[in-house]
């Protein structure tokens, strides 16, 4: 205690998820994002065209798979535009996803030695995928329009659904790093979890085939999986109108409102875990 | 003014779990396991204060806390019981470059670690030059680190550290790596940042580093501040904490370690006793066996010290430590390394012992600490004469090297080469 009777200045808080300063969080966010970007361009001269090459193969395969020796998507209009749009954005979750389990545990040297606020790690993976994302969605905008799309004003739905994705995988990201600190199986499970998910979304498969066999399953499957009434609204909102809508698809607004539930609880319960493990993530790493 | 930091009962423990729970799958199975566990408490009750400006060493032993204090300082461990304040902005350097990432130029890890020292991004572009300047690099600045020499990275990490505007810094070790010539600039830089006005909180085991630079000084040993004062007392307890662990031999007499703490003088900070005996008189003797305050380098010299027991005492150890101008310890030699039992001593016996040894040390001036300890754990001095007495090694030579030991060196010329007639 000073002469003055009374400490002055601040009191010490500890390490924490946001670290007292979104301002900083933001900062420190955006510059990582940045900075592995650039890495991963720098990496090789041929760096977007890497970028983009993952999903193309991928899209490739599915294409020649599903057209050539099984049609699935035979009657949908502009089925491969659908289906490239949703192994676009599967890449996404995927990608950020797979990095960001073991973001935090991968960046120990930083944690264990420099105090910042410990959400930039986690909340950068995902921006970096958001960048990767928004090159991707150049290319199939570049597709689309070869394969004769009509763009709609619904378009402007884009960064709407861009932004629930965003939440989902954010939510994802942020319970799961921080839970892989302490369970390491948590990335094996997460592997599964996403093939799960891949499946479990119209995006080989029109959701048209899912209601030819049972309309209420394809309902549930809207209503349940935050991704599938992302990757419908997607097809609805960019590339065919005529299709149905998230809402028409999980039957009703009222389904659609138990989707968003979903979503924000993945996100809020995600923040909440993370925001109770971050003081201690430096010492238990 | 009021203080830079002030920490109060600050605590920090760790969980040890005896039984690992690693997985979720074995978390489901065994939703009990792993909930105990033995705590390991790093930090007891840690109280202190540094004024502004002040250069605030934190010493103490490898497992000591003094790590774990500046984590929680730092904000990078979440203390588990008492608080502190900082007064103004803090920065911590657990280690020099941390975050660096050797695919990137010098300029774009400058922004990096300039916005995670929490800089806004604009006062970490208007500081890049800045920096790249501080450190020499301009000319390098679009290299990629990992072409960059340690030297260059080292420079790199403290030009950064000295930019970041911090009113207080706290830094862990990080001098411990580079040559002598590289810790002499980091101490410059040291100077400077404290003639600034800011205060340092400096966390290492290097007591030399510490008596020469900081004003004050804290000792941890085992979680718990031993001592709070100035640099050399700090250092002297420092010494002392580990020569006794030194000594390991049978159980020590627990009423006569309490004894020995009670009779401890507070008055001569250079001297350590515990009554039972003195040492009296101690000089250097040549190579005739003079006494003598001037030693010739190379010859066959000794020191010696007479005792004399004011109580019975078994088997104490005799030893003396000779240290340089630089503070820095260049010999040691103790009856504990080589005769088991020294006998017993009565009171009023007196005793002088020699160490004779080759003078194979530098020319400069030297002092030597005499001590009289008991076998056992624990503070265990009988008595001890910090830089008791001192005698100067003459040399012809000047290698500004510890040691002058004797050598030879061979030159092997390659054939000549004879060129073509």
């Amino acid at each position: 205690m000073s002469a003055t009777g009374l400490p002055s200045g601040r009191p010490l808080a500890g390490p924490s998820a946001l670290g007292g300063d979104a301002g900083r969080l933001w900062r420190l966010t955006w510059t990582l994002a940045v900075t592995n970007f650039k890495l991963r361009f720098y990496g090789s001269a041929l760096g977007y065209l890497w970028q983009l090459m993952r999903p193309l193969l991928l899209f490739g395969v599915l294409y020649v798979v599903f057209t050539e020796f099984v049609r699935l998507g035979g009657d949908i209009e502009h089925y491969p535009v659908v289906l490239l749009t949703g192994v676009m954005l599967f890449t996404f979750l995927s990608e950020a996803t797979s990095g960001g389990v073991t973001s935090i545990v991968q960046s120990e040297a930083l944690i264990r030695k420099v105090e910042f606020p410990r959400m930039a790690i986690p909340c950068s993976i995902v921006l970096t995928s958001l960048f990767n994302l928004g090159l991707n969605l150049v290319a199939v905008v570049v597709f689309a329009a070869i394969s004769g799309v009509d763009f709609h004003t619904s378009l402007i739905q884009v960064p709407v659904i861009v932004g629930a994705l965003c939440a989902f995988v954010l939510g994802i990201v942020l319970l799961t790093s921080a839970m892989f600190v302490r369970y390491r199986d948590i990335q094996p499970i997460w592997d599964v979890v996403l093939q799960m998910l891949f499946y479990g979304t119209p995006v080989l498969y029109p959701i048209e085939i899912v209601q030819e066999r049972s309309a209420a399953a394809a309902e549930w499957l809207v209503t349940l999986n935050p991704f599938a009434a992302i990757v419908q609204q997607a097809r609805h909102a960019f590339i065919d109108p005529t299709a149905d809508s998230a809402a028409v698809a999980a039957g009703g607004w009222g389904h659609l409102a138990i989707t968003g539930a979903i979503t924000l609880a993945i996100l809020v319960g995600g923040f909440l875990v993370f925001r109770r493990r971050a003081p201690y993530v430096a010492e238990e790493l | 003014m009021p203080p830079a930091v002030s920490v109060q009962s600050l605590s920090k423990g760790f969980r040890v779990p005896s039984e690992q729970v690693n997985t979720l799958k074995e978390r489901v199975l065994h939703p009990l396991r792993g909930t105990r566990g033995a705590r390991f408490e790093a930090l007891r009750d840690v109280s202190f204060e540094v004024e502004q400006g002040e250069f605030f060493g934190i010493v103490g032993r490898n497992g000591s806390g003094k790590s774990t204090l500046l984590k929680c300082l730092a904000g990078i461990y979440r203390a588990d019981g008492g608080q502190a304040w900082i007064d103004g902005r803090l920065s911590a350097f657990i280690e020099l470059g941390v975050g660096f990432n050797m695919d990137l130029a010098a300029r774009d890890n400058i922004r990096i670690n300039a916005v995670m020292l929490g800089l806004s991004t604009r006062d970490a572009r208007r500081r890049e030059d800045e920096i790249l300047e501080f450190a020499g690099l301009e000319q390098f600045q679009d290299l990629k680190i990992k072409n960059y020499s340690s030297g260059m990275l080292v420079r790199l990490g403290f030009a950064i550290m000295a930019h970041v505007d911090a009113d207080v810094l706290l830094i862990d070790e990080v001098l411990a790596v580079g040559d002598a010539a590289f810790q002499q600039k980091c101490f410059d830089q040291f100077n400077r940042i404290r003639d600034e006005g800011r205060t340092v909180l400096f966390v290492t085991h290097d007591m030399g580093a510490v008596e020469r630079y900081c004003d004050r000084a804290m000792l941890l040993e085992h979680g718990e501040m031993v001592v709070l004062g100035d640099a050399h007392r700090v250092g002297q307890e420092y010494l002392r904490v580990n020569f006794a662990d030194v000594e390991t031999a049978p159980e020590p007499d627990p009423a006569a370690d309490e004894q020995a703490v009670e009779e401890e003088p507070e008055t001569d900070p250079l001297r350590s006793t515990d009554g039972r005996a003195e040492i009296v008189r101690a000089w250097f003797e040549d190579a005739e066996g003079n006494e003598s305050s001037a030693l010739p380098h190379g010859e066959r010299c000794a020191f010696a010290a007479t005792v004399r027991f004011q109580a019975e005492v078994e088997h104490p150890l005799f030893g003396v430590v000779l240290q340089n101008d630089r503070d820095h310890t260049v010999f040691a030699a103790s009856t504990a390394w080589t005769q088991e039992r020294s006998g017993l001593f009565r009171a009023g016996d007196e005793v002088t012992y020699r160490v004779s040894f080759d003078n194979v040390f530098s020319g400069g001036r030297y002092f030597a600490t005499p001590a009289v300890a008991r076998r056992g754990a624990g503070v265990a001095w009988i008595d001890r004469r910090e830089k008791f007495v001192t005698a100067l090694v003459t040399s012809t030579r000047t290698t500004d090297a510890a040691v002058d030991i004797p050598y030879a060196i061979d030159l092997v010329r390659a054939e000549a080469r004879t060129p073509a007639a």
